[in-house]
C-alpha cells in the first residue's frame, strides 16, 4: 500500500460523514483503509459518482491503486470454498500482519487408481485440525497430468472437481492442460505451468479460459520476463515459480530466490514480479529415501517458505506429521500481531454445573482457554471454570511474569460470586501454576489443588481426585 | 502411519519376512487398538496386535543405534524402514501413450512472437549493525581444558541470507543434561533411558552420538521444590562432565529466584578458566550477583526475559553498563514458546531484536539462543492422539514429536536463533542439516527438479 496515513485517504473521500459505510465519519473509514478491513469500494457514494462521472471515476481508481496491497491477490476456485492468495503487503509481520495464509494443495495424479484418489480427496476435503477455538482445514487439490493423455486428464480432473474444493492442475503439455480447462474452467483453477518453452500455448489457454496462470523459471530474468508477457497482454492473475529444489545447495538458491523475489517487489518496487509466490514441497519426494524422510523433508521445506513468503504450496505426504505441523505453523503465522488474542476473563459455567462440581482455574490467553474449554466439553466434565485476566499471557508465561497472582485469584473469585454457587471451598489450579498453591490458599482460604500440567488429563485426574477427601 | 489393515494383509506382511512366531514382544502401555464389534476376535488379531506392539518398539529400537551417521536424511530413512515393514507395495500404473487430440475452433487471441524481456535486479539491503562474536568453552592455550571451543553471532545480515553478506558462523546445537531424572517425553527418554541416572554418561552420548556441539548441564536438583541439593554438592557434577566430554558447557539452575544467583556463583568458580555460558540471569532475580560470577571468573552471561523487547535492552544494559559484561560475554534468551503454543510471539519477538540489532542498536545486538526443547510442552508433540471430538486423527507420535522439535527450531533460526538447546536426536540432526544447505556447506542438490510434476507416485 502507497499511502500510510489515513489523512491521505481521507482527500479521495466525500467528506460528508454520511455513515453508509457503517462508520460514523469518512476520518474512521479513513482509517479502516489503512489498517486493509475495508476497501474504497465499500463506500456507497464514491462507488456511486464513479458510475456517473469520468472524473470521479478517475478519483476512485487512483485511490484504489494507492491503496492496494503491494503484491496482487489471485482468487483460485469459485462459491464458498474459493480461496486468495498473495496480497501482502510487508517483509516481516510485525510490520503490519500478514494477510491470506499459504493455501494448501493435496496432489492426485491422473494414472493413480480410482479409489486412492477418492481417498485422497475424501481426506482433504474432511481434515479438521481444531486451534483456537475453531477447526483449520485444507484449501485444494492439484491434480498432475502423469499420463500425458489429453482424455485420460480430462476425466480425472472432472472427477476430482466433484469434490468442490479449489484446484491446480498441473501439467506442461498444453493439449493436456486445454483437454482439463474445457471441463472445468469455470471454477477458476490455478494452471501450472507456463516455461520459456510453452508460454506461448500458455498464454492462449490462460486468455481464453479466463483462469489464474504460474509461470516457472529457475532464472529470475526469464521469470520477470513470462510475468510482464503475460500481464502485457491481457493476463491479471499470476503467480511466479521459482523452482523448488529440495536439498543441497539447491536449496539455498531457492531460499534465496524467494526472498529477492519478495522483497525486490516490497521495497524495490518491481511491479513486474509483485505476485503470489509457489513453492512445491512435494519436490522433496525427489530425494533418495522412503516415505518417511521425504515426508519429514516436504515439513522442512514447508515451513521455510511458510515463515518466508510461499503463499500457494504443492504437497504429498497427507500424514499427520507432515500436515498438522504445516498448518499450525501457517496458523501462527499468519495471525494479526495487532490483535492480542484474549478471551474475555470471567466464570464460565460449562455442562451445566451443579453446586457440588469442581471449580477450575486457568487464563485468558486465547489458545489455552479453548484448548481447556474443549477438552472439559469435549470430555463431558461439568465444572465451573474461572478465567483469570492474564493480559493475555499463557500459564508457565504469566507465572513467571506476574500476571497470574494468588491476589488477582482472590479478586476474580468476589467478582464472578463463586463462593454462592458451589457448596464447597476447593479450587483447582493447572499444573504449571502449582508453585502458587499456598499463596492462594493464603489469600483466599480456599483449599487449592495441583491440576494435571495438560488439561487433556483433567477427566484422569478427577477420576482420581475428584470427590477431594475431607481434610479432618 | 495412519493406514488401515487387515489381519489378512498382516500375516501376507508376516509370511513375507518368514516371521513365524513372536518373540520377546512386549505391548506398551500407550498403545490402544480397537475392536470393532462383530470382527470376530480370534487367536489371529491377538497375533496381529503383537505384531503392533513389536512395530512401536522398533521403531524406537531403529532410534536407538542409528545417530552415529550424522546425516539426517539417513537417519530418517533408517527409521521409517522399520516402519516401512508393512507398508502395502505401491501398484505402478502403467504409462499411456499420449493421444492426438485435434482441437476445435479456439477463439483468436494476439499472442506475440517473443517475450518481452525484462531484467531482474535484486533490491539490495545493507545493514550498518553487526551482532557481537561470542565465544564460548577456552581451550588449554586460553586457560581452560576444552578441546573445541563454539563462536556464535557476528551477523551482518538475516539469518541465512547469504546474498547480503556471508555469515561466518553456523548457528551451534547444545544437548539438554540434567542432574536429575527429569519429566521426559517418552519419544525423547527412550534415546536417553540407559543414562538417565548418570550425567556424565549421559553428556557423552550427547556428544559422542548425537553430534552436540556443547552440552547444558541443568542443576534441577538445587531447587527447595525438589532434593534442594546444596549449590556446593551440585556443582560436583560438573566436574564429572567436564572430564567426559571435551566440547564447551553451559550450565543451567533449577529457575528458583532464590536460589540459582548462589547456585551459579558457584559453579561459575569450580569452571574458572573454562568459559561456560551461565544460564541465566533475569530481571526478578539478583542479576548483579550472577552477572559478577561470570565477569569475575571470566564466563559468559546468558541474558534472559519473558517475550519483551523492552525488557531485554534493560536487562542488557544492566549486565553491560552496571556489571560491566563484556560485549563479547553476553547472549540472550528472549524465550522460546513451543510451535502452536505461543511460537509466533517469539518469532516476532526474536525477528524484531534481530533487525535492531542489524540497525544499529548497541542493547540489543547479542547473538541469541533458544530452549528449543519447549517444543515438548505442546500436547500434539507427546499426546497418543487428540482429546478433541471431530479432530483428524493425529497418528504415531514417535513422528509428531521429533518434528515439533524441528519446525519451533527452523522457525526461530529463521528469526535470527545462533545457539540452539534441544533434546531429540533426530531433531538436532534434521535441524542441523538443514541449516548447513542454507548456509552453503551441504552442498549436494539433485538435478532433474521437475521430475515431481510427472512421477507416479
Amino acid at each position: 500500500m502507497k499511502v500510510k496515513s489515513p489523512l491521505e485517504v481521507y482527500k479521495f473521500l466525500p467528506q460528508t460523514n454520511c455513515g453508509e459505510c457503517g462508520f460514523d465519519t469518512c476520518m474512521s473509514f479513513a482509517a479502516q483503509i489503512i489498517d486493509r478491513s475495508v476497501k474504497p469500494t465499500d463506500c456507497p457514494p464514491l462507488v456511486e459518482n464513479a458510475k456517473k462521472d469520468k472524473k470521479f471515476e478517475k478519483k476512485l481508481n487512483e485511490l484504489i491503486s494507492l491503496t492496494s496491497p503491494e503484491i496482487l491477490e489471485v482468487e483460485i476456485g469459485v462459491g464458498d470454498n474459493a480461496i486468495k492468495i498473495g496480497g501482502e503487503d510487508v517483509l516481516h509481520r510485525h510490520e503490519l500482519t500478514f494477510f491470506n495464509p499459504t493455501a494448501f494443495f493435496f496432489d492426485v495424479y491422473d494414472t493413480m487408481d480410482e479409489e486412492q484418489i477418492h481417498e485422497r480427496c475424501s481426506k482433504v476435503v474432511e481434515y479438521r485440525k481444531f486451534y483456537v477455538g475453531d477447526f483449520i482445514t485444507l484449501e485444494g487439490i492439484a491434480v498432475r497430468c502423469t499420463s500425458n493423455d489429453p482424455e485420460k486428464f480430462r476425466s480425472v480432473v472432472k472427477k476430482v472437481s466433484e469434490y468442490g474444493k479449489p484446484m491446480v492442475l498441473i501439467s506442461m503439455n498444453p493439449e493436456c492442460m486445454r483437454a482439463a480447462l474445457e471441463e472445468v474452467a469455470d471454477q477458476k483453477p490455478l494452471i501450472y505451468a507456463a516455461t520459456e518453452k510453452n508460454w506461448k500455448e500458455f498464454l492462449q489457454l490462460a486468455l481464453e479460459f479466463k483462469v489464474p496462470v504460474t509461470v516457472r523459471s529457475k532464472d529470475l530474468t526469464i521469470l520477470k520476463s513470462l510475468a510482464k508477457t503475460f500481464r502485457e497482454n491481457g493476463v491479471r492473475d499470476i503467480v511466479l515459480d521459482p523452482v523448488t529444489e529440495p536439498i543441497g545447495d539447491g536449496l539455498r538458491g531457492t531460499f534465496e530466490r524467494v526472498i529477492q523475489l519478495r522483497r525486490t517487489a516490497i521495497l524495490g518496487e518491481d511491479k513486474d514480479v509483485a505476485y503470489p509466490i509457489m513453492i512445491t514441497p512435494i519436490s522433496a519426494w525427489l530425494i533418495e529415501g522412503d516415505e518417511i524422510t521425504k515426508g519429514y523433508w516436504e515439513t522442512v521445506l514447508a515451513s521455510t517458505f511458510i515463515v518466508k513468503y510461499a503463499d500457494v504450496m504443492i504437497f504429498k505426504n497427507l500424514e499427520q506429521y507432515t500436515v498438522m505441523p504445516s498448518v499450525i505453523l501457517r496458523y501462527n503465522i499468519y495471525t494479526d500481531p495487532r490483535t492480542p488474542v484474549q478471551v474475555e476473563p470471567g466464570l464460565r459455567e460449562i455442562n451445566n454445573p451443579s453446586p457440588d462440581d469442581p471449580v477450575f482455574v486457568t487464563t485468558n490467553f486465547a489458545l489455552t482457554y479453548y484448548t481447556v474449554e474443549s477438552d472439559l466439553t469435549s470430555g463431558n466434565i461439568k465444572c465451573w471454570l474461572l478465567v483469570l485476566d492474564t493480559e493475555g499471557l499463557g500459564v508457565e508465561v504469566s507465572v513467571a511474569g506476574g500476571q497470574f497472582t494468588a491476589a488477582k485469584v482472590k479478586d476474580l473469585i468476589k467478582e464472578t460470586g463463586i463462593e454462592k454457587k458451589v457448596n464447597h471451598r476447593y479450587l483447582t489450579i493447572p499444573g504449571l501454576a502449582a508453585r502458587l498453591q499456598g499463596a492462594i490458599e493464603d489469600e483466599t482460604g480456599w483449599t487449592v489443588l495441583v491440576g494435571p500440567m495438560d488439561s487433556g488429563r483433567i477427566k484422569g485426574w478427577l477420576e482420581q481426585q475428584w470427590p477431594p477427601e475431607k481434610k479432618e | 502411519m495412519a493406514r488401515k489393515f487387515t489381519i489378512e494383509e498382516f500375516f501376507e506382511t508376516l509370511k513375507k519376512y518368514n516371521v513365524e512366531e513372536l518373540e520377546g514382544v512386549r505391548i506398551e502401555g500407550d498403545l490402544e487398538i480397537e475392536i470393532e464389534p462383530g470382527s470376530g476376535i480370534d487367536a489371529n488379531l491377538i497375533n496381529a496386535v503383537a505384531m503392533l506392539s513389536n512395530y512401536m518398539q522398533l521403531i524406537q529400537e531403529f532410534g536407538n543405534f542409528l545417530y552415529h551417521a550424522n546425516m539426517a536424511l539417513s537417519y530418517l530413512q533408517r527409521l521409517s524402514s522399520a516402519l516401512g515393514i508393512q507398508m502395502p507395495l505401491v501398484v505402478q500404473p502403467q504409462v499411456q501413450p499420449a493421444v492426438e487430440v485435434k482441437p476445435e475452433k479456439i477463439p483468436e487471441f494476439k499472442i506475440p512472437e517473443k517475450l518481452i524481456s525484462a531484467k531482474f535486479e535484486p533490491y539490495k539491503v545493507e545493514y550498518p549493525g553487526k551482532i557481537e562474536e561470542v565465544t564460548l568453552g577456552a581451550t588449554r592455550a586460553d586457560g581452560g581444558t576444552r578441546e573445541t571451543t563454539v563462536t556464535i553471532g557476528g551477523e551482518k545480515s538475516l539469518a541465512f541470507y547469504t546474498f547480503d553478506a556471508m555469515n561466518e558462523y553456523m548457528p551451534a546445537i547444545a544437548i539438554d543434561v540434567f542432574d536429575r531424572k527429569p519429566m521426559l517425553a517418552k519419544a525423547v527418554r527412550e534415546h536417553y533411558q540407559d543414562v538417565l541416572e548418570d550425567p556424565a554418561e549421559w553428556a557423552k552420548k550427547a556428544v559422542k552420538e548425537f553430534n552436540a556441539d556443547l552440552v547444558t548441564i541443568h542443576l534441577i536438583s538445587t531447587d527447595p521444590m525438589l532434593e534442594d541439593t546444596p549449590a556446593s554438592e551440585a556443582v560436583k557434577v560438573i566436574e564429572d562432565i567436564l572430564q567426559a566430554v571435551k566440547v564447551p558447557l553451559i550450565i543451567g539452575g533449577s529457575g528458583n529466584k532464590e536460589k540459582d544467583p548462589e547456585v551459579l556463583e558457584k559453579a561459575a568458580e569450580v569452571t574458572e578458566g573454562e568459559r561456560v555460558m551461565l544460564a541465566s540471569a533475569t530481571l526478578d532475580m539478583d542479576w548483579e550477583r550472577i552477572g559478577n560470577a561470570a565477569k569475575n571468573h571470566g564466563h559468559v552471561i546468558l541474558s534472559w526475559t519473558q517475550m519483551d523487547i523492552n525488557n531485554q535492552k534493560t536487562l542488557n544494559r544492566y549486565l553491560l553498563k552496571r556489571v560491566g559484561i563484556d560485549r563479547n560475554s553476553l547472549v540472550m534468551d528472549p524465550t522460546t514458546a513451543a510451535l502452536g503454543y505461543g511460537l509466533d510471539y517469539a518469532y516476532t519477538n526474536m525477528e524484531r531484536i534481530r533487525i535492531s540489532g542489524l540497525k544499529g542498536d548497541t542493547d540489543l545486538n547479542f547473538p541469541m539462543s533458544s530452549g528449543t526443547t519447549n517444543a515438548w510442552g505442546a500436547r500434539e508433540a507427546w499426546m497418543i492422539d487428540s482429546p478433541i471430538e471431530g479432530d483428524t486423527p493425529w497418528g504415531p507420535r514417535e513422528l509428531r514429536g521429533p518434528i515439533w522439535e524441528i519446525v519451533t527450531g527452523m522457525t526461530l533460526a529463521l528469526a535470527g536463533v545462533d545457539l540452539f538447546m534441544m533434546m531429540h536426536p533426530g531433531a538436532v540432526a534434521v535441524l542441523k542439516e538443514w541449516m548447513g544447505m542454507l548456509q552453503g556447506i551441504v552442498k549436494e542438490s539433485i538435478e532433474n527438479v521437475d521430475d515431481w510434476i510427472t512421477m507416479e507416485v
